[in-house]
This record gives structure tokens, C-alpha cells and sequence, in this order.
């Protein structure tokens, strides 16, 4: 909401400077934005006489002049028409800062003749748009002023009112408010009784009184709708932003923001039959004055004549019958309209207007009559013509609200005291009538105010003119001992992050969103969740996992000169639309080489390892099972279906890790290989809630251990997981560690074999191994490898 | 005995005088092998008179023995020689940088979730979770908020179709939390006071320019007890905001302003000093907008189905990337959410950056590599 100081005053008789108006408003809760005041660039300019005034020999439109700010005199070449001995303008002197350049003025010389400054037209100072003439002042201002002091300057205040505050939404709400803080005295407003000189010939009727429990009609004939707007008019209007139109158009619109108050105008020769203002039906059709067609449903509000809807009713007029250039007869419509009927208008039609914003907030409802009135007064003034009597219909006698407030309630909901008598100061001033009843405040809200509705809003309205820093503030009671407050589950987030990190990953954020397009590919099964209402095509889809991002982001590392790629993010995804239906991933990816090239050589690509020990790290770091973990081959289908694997407890999936499927990649234009886990956090099983947490007791054996080394021949298909599984199960007391190191396939092997070299540790308990006993060893992992791969000794 | 004499003196000069274990080693073997010259003379020993034979025994005994050690003492000597010409072939270049590590990044909204626990948690919060699809009951109506409330369009929406066998229905459409509030109504739903949470967690709105994304952070807290006044609130937030910042003191001041879940409702701002090229918190003469709070609407207790009669608090919601751009400096939203591995690396905090209120929010994790 925007205004000028000058219109500010109109309503508010006030010594305030600029400064502590918009303090007081911010203090009030009216926050002020912005403060644009064009008196702010003038430094430097000053008021001055052309002394002399002499043809430039060498240009037939140029003088050059004599100027005087009252201690120097100047020489100026000056091309300006209006150019007179003892014109009183703005200088500008040399080094001046000119607003509309921004750029310091420097001396010139123009046609061989030195020019030391510069006489100012309006758009050169920033305080209008003329270029024709210089400014031209009375011939009794005085000289060697700043001109910020002459300049009649309007400096524009803008604040952002709060839905609870309607009527601010009006200059006169804002000066009303000030008023109230103390800062000036509402001035009464000029509207005088509109005498109708003839029956309104429109019949009005209302056929849904809820939805519409006032309507005014007023029919003004003979207007001229060609007249010029008034300038301290258009000068307002224009300082907000609102062009001028015409001036029935500009009536409207500075009304709107002068009083909070919508209007509509009729063309009242374009309306066929009388007027009834009843709900629309469905599926009628209504052509707003944006150009567009809307599809109405029994919900909304029409102003129709005999033809249909006409007015969608507090929302936006019909293009059919509104006002034109030509239009000399006119229906004004004030009216009340009830604010869910029109915000559901507005919201299903998603039309937004400056009467849509009011009406869906509060207007005043005692406020129909005499801004007609008002509106008439102007309309007859600047486009003549003779008004009608006021057609009513509906009563503007409404109920108003009443609230209670129990004056010790400041105290005990705000933790600060104020006396029965300042409360009841304030909402009287406010515009409260307050009365006591059994100690209690009576208030009953002025007309103007839609939000009172409870004894806090009231504490409110007390506690904001007093001002919120007055407040004391008091630490928050504790009688606690601090205690850990995060769940098990919220912990493990947090840690699970901790340990990616230090795995060398960098923790990323992205989207809850995903790009349907890519995503697609990984719904596993579900169905795909999109946005109703998204806010760019790539961002449609709740993302049913977190790589679709993760990939799009190592995409555009590649594009920025970054190939190496290891990012992570834990955070929610989706497999249901419902509320509750995500889970919490741990995922992440690598692509391109652990580091770049070096001399130690150590650099080299990310395989599906570094992402199988990725999710295990995480899943340790979750508490989970991650020791002898069951892995089986069937991770989803936008992994590499040979490098892939899921990680599971049972039927539970924990995690899936492999490599991106090439054909993703290529869909993503990635040309590097990804290797990609995910680590679903809610599907790993929570601790049993143990107060003991000491350590289960080591028992050190004081013998020797033993390493020893097997080779077996298997099929290929055979894994290495069913060989470790095998030799363990050989005796599950004395072998303590079982290791793969080698496997070979190729040259001295039959086609369809394998060698895998195993390497196992044996610890005795009791006593030291006799060679025996190690043989004994090594043949029962010979047999239970054998039993169960076919792997037979190499 | 004199022959022993020289024979000792040769033998021992031989012995100083050998540059290597090789020649070193020769030299045992000639002197003191299987027919080395003293096993020699000792073999002779046998056939010689009593009396010489035990003279001449016990010299050729003591000069095996000085023989024995000085062979021992040449050998340390050559054998330091040796490793002391083996080491300076084995010199390295130190100089080489060291095998490349990555070390990795905790992202600034983690960083900031956590120093937010850490504080909140002294004071006895507890952490909420919720779900980020939302029905508009816990999104709005609950807050005071029924389905034409203006201030519904201050929160730009994302819907959800709720049933997609249907056409769309906005009065019946799931929406994509706005704010975490939904979070506080299933509190208050489950649990009657008192209550102290903090509900953390991504929220959305549909605004994507310079200062706002469509995804963000926010982190809101409930406070609900029988004695709880506005006094409480502005305490409980000017502890928080100095902990935060890390500050002896802050300066704050409270604006009215307006949510339909609070009454009174009110902004909070702190003190800062902006520049052309910094902004310092917690000095200066300008004021910066940091959160939201007010008291909590009887309505809205009423619909966590709890008696506003009995029960009074207050609630409060601020950004947790904006707080992270606040406190570290970080220029632009946007880049929060880019995963650009250059930004991450720059403003993401080492992996034992851990924060608590005993052993410090924030420069926990030494400095990043």
C-alpha cells in the first residue's frame, strides 16, 4: 500500500516530520517498506535569478545567461524556451549530482561558449517527468535556498498492511491509526448529502441477501467522461503507480486506495432491463474486463441485467457493459459483500483486483451510503452531470462486535500491567466504545475494524499502541536438568550425515521436487506423485528417490569443469500421497575418479564398492546390522543390472547400491560412470531402549592365531558372499576371519570357472594348534566349501 | 712369544685396515677358519713339550680372543658404514605434497539445524517431525486459518491431488506444508501441555526469484503452559538470538504485525550494521527482520484440542537458511540448493564441526582442508 505525505494529510492534521511518521507506523504495525523521498537527491541544487539574458551568437535557439544564487554569478548557456530576465528557477552548479543522469555535472563549453551549470527542468530533479521548459518559480522566492526547502516535494511512503487491517488499505485507515498513536488528529471528511433530482430509473433488486446484505445503485446522467482529471489527483494516483485513464476510472481507483472503498461504474445505456444481484449459475459465462472469458459456478456473485452476469460482484466488471470514452449516463454501484463468498470467487477463478483485496478482507459495512455519496460528490465535480436519488437495498443497521477484556489479562498473558483506564484510553481512541461490565472492558468495534473478534485482540490493540518493546523479557522457567532431545531416528540423521561426511562425501541440499522426465525412471513400483500447481515443468514430481537430483547435480558439476563428483543428501522421499507416506534416504553419489591424477598414482574411478561401503558406513552409523550383511542381485531397474545389489534384514530392504544404469546416464547426457547408494534410514531397526551401556566383556585367547591360505575352483555364477558364508560355517568358534584375496578367471581354468583364493584366520582357545589340528581345520572348510559351492580344492 | 707378538700386530692392522664386511670377513676366515693361521698353531700344539705347549696355549688363547673382537668391533664399525651408504641412496623428495584425501562437508542447513538443537534443547524443547504433504486441516484450518482466509494467499501453495481417480478439488487437495505449524497441531493433538518443542524442517511455497526458492528451511517452536506470557516469549527468543550469534548482547526490537495463529502477533528484529560490503549483527543503527511469533490463538489451541482457558504459550517461526546466511555470510539463497561442489566445499563445515551449547556452537572441526 502505497501513499504520498501530501494525501496522508489530507486526512491527518499533523507537525510530524516524514521521519516520525514512518517510525510510528512501523511501531504500530503498520510496517513501512519503503520511504521514497525525491527532496533526498537535491542536494547541491539552489534557487536562482537569470540576471541577463543574451542570444548566443552562434545558435539562434541558445542564450546565454547570467546567473545568480545570491553570493556568484554564473554563465550559463541555456536552450530552454522559457528563458527570462529575473526568472526565478533551480540551478544546478557544476559538480552537482543530476538525479535523471546520475552523473556529476561538468562544465562545457557549447558553440565556443563556456557554460558553468546548469537552469533545471522537473525530470532533470527527479520530481516529474516535463522536459519543455526550466523551472519557472513565483517571483517572490527567494534566492540561495536549497531547493529541496522551495519544492513543493510529495515523498511516497509505502507500508505493508496486514489482512487483519483492511481498512488501512485506505489512506484514511492509516490516518486514522496515527491518530490514534498520538500523532495528529483526524480531519473530518468533506462529504455532503447528495440530493437525487430524479428517481433512479434502474429497479434493483437483491436476491441473496447473505452473500450481499447492502447494494447501493445511483444513476448519474449527463456525465462528461472526456473532462481531465484533476492534477492533485492524477499526481497521487501516479505517485502509487496508477495511470491515469479517464476520469470515472480514476475515481474508482483513487477511491479504492483513499478510502478503502471498491466501487463499480455501469454504463448505464449499455444495461438492458433492471438489476438484480443474485448467485450465478453454473456454467454461466462471464467476460471480465481483463479480456477473459470465466465458467461460473452457483458460488459467485453476479450483478446481471437482463442479458446475465454483468459485474462478477466485488471482484471485477463485465467488459460488455463498463464505461468508455463515450459513456454519458452511468450506474455507480457501493456495495457490501460477504469476504468468504468473494475469496472463493477470487481463489476458484484466481482473479485478483484491488476490489477483490478488500472486499475478501472487511469493508466497512456502515460505510455504503455516504461513500456514495462521496463518490457521486466527486464525479458530479470533475465529469458534471445530474444525480438520482440513492436506491438501498439491505440495511446497513449490522450488529457490531463486541469483545471483552479483563484488564488484569495484560498482566497475566503479556507479563505486563496496564491500568483498566489506559486500556480503555487506548480503544477509545481506536475508535472503540468502551464501557465497564462487572470489571470487565466492554468494547464494542467500530464499523471500520472486521478483526475483533476475542479478548486477545483486544489485548492486542492495547499492547500495540503502548508498543511490544515496552514487554519485559523474562528467560523461559526451567527446572530441568538439560537432557538429550533429539529421537532415535532424528539422531541418526544427524549422524548418518556426519559419517558420509567423513567418508570425504559433501553433504548437498536439493529439491523435494524432481523433474518427471528423469524421475520416472525411479518410482520402483510407485505411483508418480505430481504437483498440481508446479512451479517450472522440472520440478513436477514429488521425487520418489533422491538420485534424480543427485545425478542432475553431478551433470552440472561436469558442465562447470568438476567431473569428480561425491555428494550426499538425507532427507525425505515419497512413495504415497498421502501425508506420512516418505521415508528418510541416506543416498548419495560418486562419479569420475577418487581424485585427480597424481604422482603417487593412487587416484582411480569410483566402482560400485565405493558405494556398497558407503551404504554399509551408513547403515553402521544407523545402528544398523551391517556386519555380514545379506546382499541379493535384484536392486531396482535403474541400477546396472550386473553391478548392483540390495541390502536387506529379511523381507526389509536397508539399502540399494550399484551403478547408474548406462541408459539413464545417456538419457542425462552423463558420459562418466555413477555408482549410487540408498540408504533407506526408517526401514533399519531402532536399538532396543537399553539403559546399559557397558560393553559386552572381551575374553582374549592367549594362544597363537593362525592364517592360512585355500584356493578354490567354483562356477563363475557362484558368490563370494555363499564361499565366506560356507567357510565360516566350517566351525563358527575356532575360524575368526575369512578374506577373499584373489580371484581369477581365465588361462588353466575350465570355461565357466573361477579360482577364489581365500585366506582364513584360525584362533585357538584352549591350547595351541598342534599341525594336526590345523589340518583337521583346513579339510572341514575343503568339504563345507565343496558341499556347498561344488568348489572344489585348486 | 715375540713371533705371537707380531703376529697379533699384523693381524690386528689387517683387520683396521679392511674397508668392507667382504674383505672383513676373509680375514676371519684366513686367521681364525678351519685352517686359519691361529687354528693352525693350535692344531701344532699337540706335539710340543709340556712346558712350552702350555706357554705357547695360553698366548694363542688371548690372541684369538683380542682377534675375535677386534673382527667384532670392525664389524659394526663397517656394517654402520655400509647402512650409512645404502640410506643416502634411499633419499626421498619430502617436498612432494601428500597423497590426495577429500575431506568432506555438512551442509550449512544441517549446521544451522544442529547449533538450533543445541540451543533449544538447554532449554528444554523437544524436536517435532511431520510429514511435508500436508492435509489443509493441519496446513491451515487448525491455524485459524478456514478455506477462505486471505491470509491463505500470503503463502503461495503447492497442491496435491488427494485422490487421483478425481478431478482436482482445491477444497479438498492435499498441499505441500507451507510452514512446520501442521507439526504443532499434531503436538498438541498427541500430547496436552505442558509442551516445549521446536519442529523443524523443509517447507514450500511457490515464489522463485532472487530472495525466495520454492523449497526452504524453516524451524517454528510451541510453548504452551498454564503461566506463559508474551514476557516468556521475547525472553525465551532474545536467549536464543544471543546464543546464536554467539553475542555478550543483541539488540532487538518487536514490530506488531499479524498471523492468524497468534494474538498479539509481532516481528522480531535485530541489530545489525550493513555496509556496502558486510553486515555485522549485533551492532550499528539498522534493524533486520528475523522471525515471526506472537502469543498462540485460543482457536488454534482449541483445535490441537487443548483449553485455551486453562492454557496459554507462544509460538514463533524462523528460516534456517536465512539464519545460516546471516551468521556465515552466505550471499544468495539460490546457491543453497545448486549443489555446486565449489560452493559446498567453501561454505559447508568440516565433519566433526559438532555444535552444543557446552563445548561450542560453531569452529568445532578444526579447520577445512
Amino acid at each position: 500500500m502505497k501513499f504520498t505525505l501530501s494525501w496522508l494529510k489530507e486526512h491527518l492534521d499533523t507537525n510530524a516530520t516524514l521521519t516520525e511518521i514512518s517510525e510510528t507506523l512501523t511501531r504500530i504495525g503498520l510496517e513501512v517498506e519503503e520511504v521514497i523521498n525525491p527532496a533526498s537527491q537535491l542536494g547541491g541544487f539552489i534557487t536562482s535569478r537569470i540576471d541577463s539574458v543574451e542570444k548566443h551568437p552562434d545558435s539562434d535557439h541558445l542564450h546565454i545567461l547570467c546567473v545568480n544564487d545570491g553570493t556568484h554569478k554564473y554563465q550559463v548557456v541555456c536552450g530552454a524556451p522559457n528563458v527570462r530576465e529575473g526568472l526565478i528557477g533551480i540551478f544546478a552548479p557544476e559538480g552537482t549530482l543530476i538525479p535523471l543522469f546520475n552523473e556529476r555535472l561538468k562544465k562545457t563549453t557549447i558553440r565556443g561558449v563556456e557554460s558553468c551549470g546548469m537552469m533545471c527542468a522537473v525530470d532533470e530533479i527527479g520530481i516529474g517527468t516535463s522536459h519543455d521548459s526550466i523551472i519557472d518559480l513565483p517571483s517572490d522566492t527567494p534566492i540561495g535556498k536549497p531547493a529541496s526547502e522551495i519544492l513543493n516535494i510529495d515523498p511516497v511512503i509505502e507500508v505493508s498492511i496486514t489482512p487483519n487491517r483492511a481498512e488501512c488499505l485506505g489512506v484514511r485507515g492509516i490516518a486514522r491509526d496515527l491518530a490514534a498513536a498520538g500523532l495528529g488528529t483526524l480531519k473530518p471528511l468533506d462529504v455532503k448529502k447528495t440530493d437525487g433530482k430524479f428517481a433512479n430509473p434502474i429497479k434493483i433488486s437483491v436476491d441473496c441477501p447473505t452473500e450481499c446484505p447492502v447494494y447501493t445503485g445511483r444513476y448519474i446522467k449527463g456525465v462528461n467522461n472526456k473532462a481531465q482529471s484533476p492534477k492533485w489527483m492524477t499526481d497521487r494516483l501516479n505517485a502509487i503507480g496508477i495511470h491515469s485513464i479517464s476520469p470515472l476510472v480514476d475515481i474508482t481507483n483513487y477511491l479504492n486506495y483513499d478510502l478503502a472503498r471498491p466501487l463499480h461504474v455501469f454504463d448505464a445505456d449499455k444495461l438492458t432491463g433492471n438489476l438484480t444481484v443474485r448467485m450465478a449459475h453454473n456454467g454461466e459465462k462471464f467476460k471480465a474486463l481483463n479480456d477473459k472469458e470465466y465458467n461460473l459456478t452457483d458460488y459467485s456473485l453476479g450483478i446481471c441485467d437482463d442479458e446475465g452476469v454483468q459485474c462478477l460482484g466485488g471482484i471485477m466488471g463485465g467488459i460488455e457493459k463498463g464505461c468508455s470514452e463515450d459513456t454519458t449516463n452511468v450506474l455507480l454501484e457501493c456495495a457490501l459483500f460477504k469476504p468468504e463468498c468473494i475469496a472463493k470467487t477470487g481463489r476458484h477463478l484466481q482473479i485478483d483486483s484491488d476490489s477483490r483485496y478488500r472486499y475478501e478482507r472487511w469493508v466497512d459495512p456502515k460505510s455504503n451510503i455516504i461513500d456514495s455519496d462521496y463518490a457521486t460528490q466527486l464525479i458530479l465535480c470533475i465529469c458534471g452531470g445530474t444525480a438520482s436519488d440513492l436506491t438501498v437495498v439491505g440495511s446497513e443497521n449490522i450488529q457490531p462486535q463486541v469483545a471483552y477484556l479483563r484488564p488484569e489479562r495484560l498482566e497475566t498473558f503479556i507479563g505486563m500491567p496496564v491500568s483498566a483506564e489506559k486500556s480503555m484510553q487506548i480503544l477509545q481512541n481506536l475508535g472503540f466504545e468502551v464501557s465497564l461490565e462487572n470489571g470487565k472492558i466492554k468494547a464494542v468495534s467500530p464499523s471500520w475494524r472486521g478483526d475483533i473478534e476475542c479478548e486477545q485482540d483486544l489485548i492486542e490493540e492495547v499492547v500495540r499502541m503502548i508498543g511490544l518493546d515496552e514487554i519485559p523479557a523474562m528467560s523461559l522457567p526451567n527446572s530441568t536438568f538439560p537432557k538429550e532431545i533429539l529421537s532415535a531416528e532424528q539422531h541418526n540423521v544427524m549422524i548418518v550425515k556426519h559419517e558420509l561426511a567423513s567418508r570425504g562425501m559433501y553433504e548437498t541440499v536439493t529439491w523435494s521436487f524432481s523433474d518427471s522426465d528423469i524421475s520416472q525412471y525411479f518410482r520402483n513400483g510407485h505411483d508418480a506423485i505430481m504437483v498440481q500447481n508446479p512451479i517450472v515443468k522440472e520440478l513436477d514430481e514429488m521425487r520418489p528417490s533422491i538420485l534424480p537430483n543427485l545425478l542432475t547435480a553431478v551433470k552440472n558439476n561436469i558442465a562447470r569443469g568438476y567431473p569428480n563428483v561425491a555428494i550426499f543428501e538425507v532427507a525425505p522421499v515419497f512413495s504415497g500421497r498421502n501425508p506420512g507416506e516418505q521415508h528418510t534416504d541416506a543416498s548419495g553419489v560418486r562419479a569420475g575418479l577418487t581424485a585427480k591424477k597424481d604422482w603417487s598414482g593412487s587416484s582411480r574411478e569410483y566402482d560400485v564398492f565405493d558405494a556398497k561401503a558407503d551404504a554399509l558406513a551408513a547403515i553402521a552409523a544407523a545402528k544398523g546390522p551391517f556386519e555380514n550383511p545379506q546382499i541379493t542381485t535384484d536392486a531396482p531397474s535403474y541400477y546396472h543390472p550386473g553391478r548392483s545389489g540390495t541390502i536387506r534384514l529379511g523381507k526389509n530392504v536397508l539399502a540399494y547400491f550399484g551403478e547408474i544404469h548406462p541408459s539413464i546416464l545417456k538419457k542425462m547426457d552423463i558420459k562418466s560412470r555413477v555408482v549410487a547408494f540408498e540408504v533407506n534410514l526408517n526401514n533399519i531397526p531402532l536399538p532396543r531402549q537399553s539403559a546399559n551401556k557397558a560393553r559386552k566383556k572381551l575374553e582374549l585367547s592367549q594362544f597363537q592365531a593362525v592364517d592360512k591360505d585355500l584356493a578354490f575352483v567354483v562356477d563363475k555364477t557362484v558368490s563370494a558372499a555363499a564361499i565366506i558364508a560356507a567357510t565360516k560355517n566350517a566351525d563358527r568358534n575356532l575360524i575368526t576371519d575369512v578374506r577373499i584375496f584373489d580371484i581369477y578367471e581365465g588361462a588353466n581354468l575350465p570355461e565357466g570357472k573361477k579360482s577364489v583364493a581365500i585366506s582364513l584366520t584360525f584362533q585357538p582357545a584352549e591350547q595351541t594348534f598342534t599341525d594336526k589340528d590345523i589340518e583337521n581345520l583346513m579339510n572341514k572348510v575343503i568339504v563345507e566349501v565343496g558341499k556347498k559351492t561344488g568348489g572344489e580344492l585348486r | 712369544m715375540e713371533n705371537l707378538d707380531s703376529l697379533k700386530n699384523e693381524i690386528l692392522s689387517k683387520i683396521n685396515a679392511s674397508t668392507d664386511l667382504k674383505v672383513l670377513d676373509d680375514i676371519r676366515v684366513s686367521v681364525l677358519g678351519k685352517k686359519g693361521q691361529i687354528t693352525e698353531m693350535m692344531k701344532g700344539l699337540g706335539a710340543l713339550p709340556l712346558e712350552e705347549k702350555i706357554a705357547l696355549g695360553k698366548g694363542l688363547n688371548i690372541l684369538k680372543s683380542e682377534v675375535e673382537n677386534a673382527i667384532e668391533a670392525q664389524k659394526i664399525i663397517l656394517e654402520d658404514k655400509a647402512l650409512n651408504e645404502k640410506l643416502t641412496t634411499e633419499t626421498i623428495d619430502v617436498t612432494l605434497p601428500i597423497r590426495p584425501e577429500t575431506q568432506g562437508r555438512i551442509h550449512p542447513v544441517s549446521k544451522i539445524y544442529e547449533e538450533v538443537v543445541a540451543i533449544f534443547g538447554e532449554m528444554g524443547f523437544d524436536v517435532a517431525n511431520g510429514p511435508d504433504i500436508e492435509d489443509q486441516f493441519h496446513n491451515f484450518n487448525a491455524l485459524n486459518m478456514p478455506g477462505n482466509h486471505p491470509a491463505r494467499q500470503m503463502q503461495d501453495t503447492f497442491y496435491l491431488n488427494n485422490d487421483p481417480t478425481k478431478p482436482f478439488d482445491m477444497d479438498t487437495a492435499y498441499v505441500i506444508r507451507t510452514h512446520t505449524s501442521g507439526m504443532q497441531i499434531r503436538t498438541m493433538e498427541k500430547q496436552q501441555p505442558p509442551i516445549r518443542i521446536i519442529a523443524p524442517g523443509r517447507t514450500y511455497r511457490s515464489d522463485y526469484d532472487a530472495t525466495h526458492t520454492p523449497m526452504f528451511h524453516q524451524v517454528e517452536g510451541l510453548v504452551i503452559d498454564k503461566n506463559i506470557t508474551m514476557a516468556h516469549l521475547k525472553g525465551c527468543l532474545y536467549d536464543f538470538m544471543k546464543a546464536f550469534f554467539e553475542l555478550d548482547e543483541i539488540p532487538v526490537r518487536y514490530r506488531p504485525s499479524y498471523f492468524p495463529f497468534t494474538e498479539p502477533s509481532a516481528e522480531m528484529d535485530i541489530g545489525c550494521l550493513k555496509t556496502k560490503t558486510e553486515l555485522k549483527i549485533g551492532a550499528g543503527t539498522d534493524w533486520l527482520e528475523v522471525l515471526g511469533c506472537g502469543m498462540v490463538h485460543p482457536n488454534v489451541l482449541k483445535a490441537g484440542g487443548i483449553n485455551p482457558d486453562e492454557y496459554q504459550g507462544f509460538a514463533f517461526g524462523l528460516g534456517i537458511d536465512r539464519l545460516a546466511m546471516l551468521k556465515y555470510g552466505i550471499p544468495d539463497l539460490r546457491t543453497f540448493f545448486e549443489s555446486d561442489v565449489r560452493w559446498l566445499k567453501h561454505y559447508g563445515f568440516t565433519p566433526l564441526d559438532l555444535s552444543s551449547m557446552t563445548g561450542g556452537l560453531s569452529n568445532n572441526g578444526g579447520l577445512a582442508r
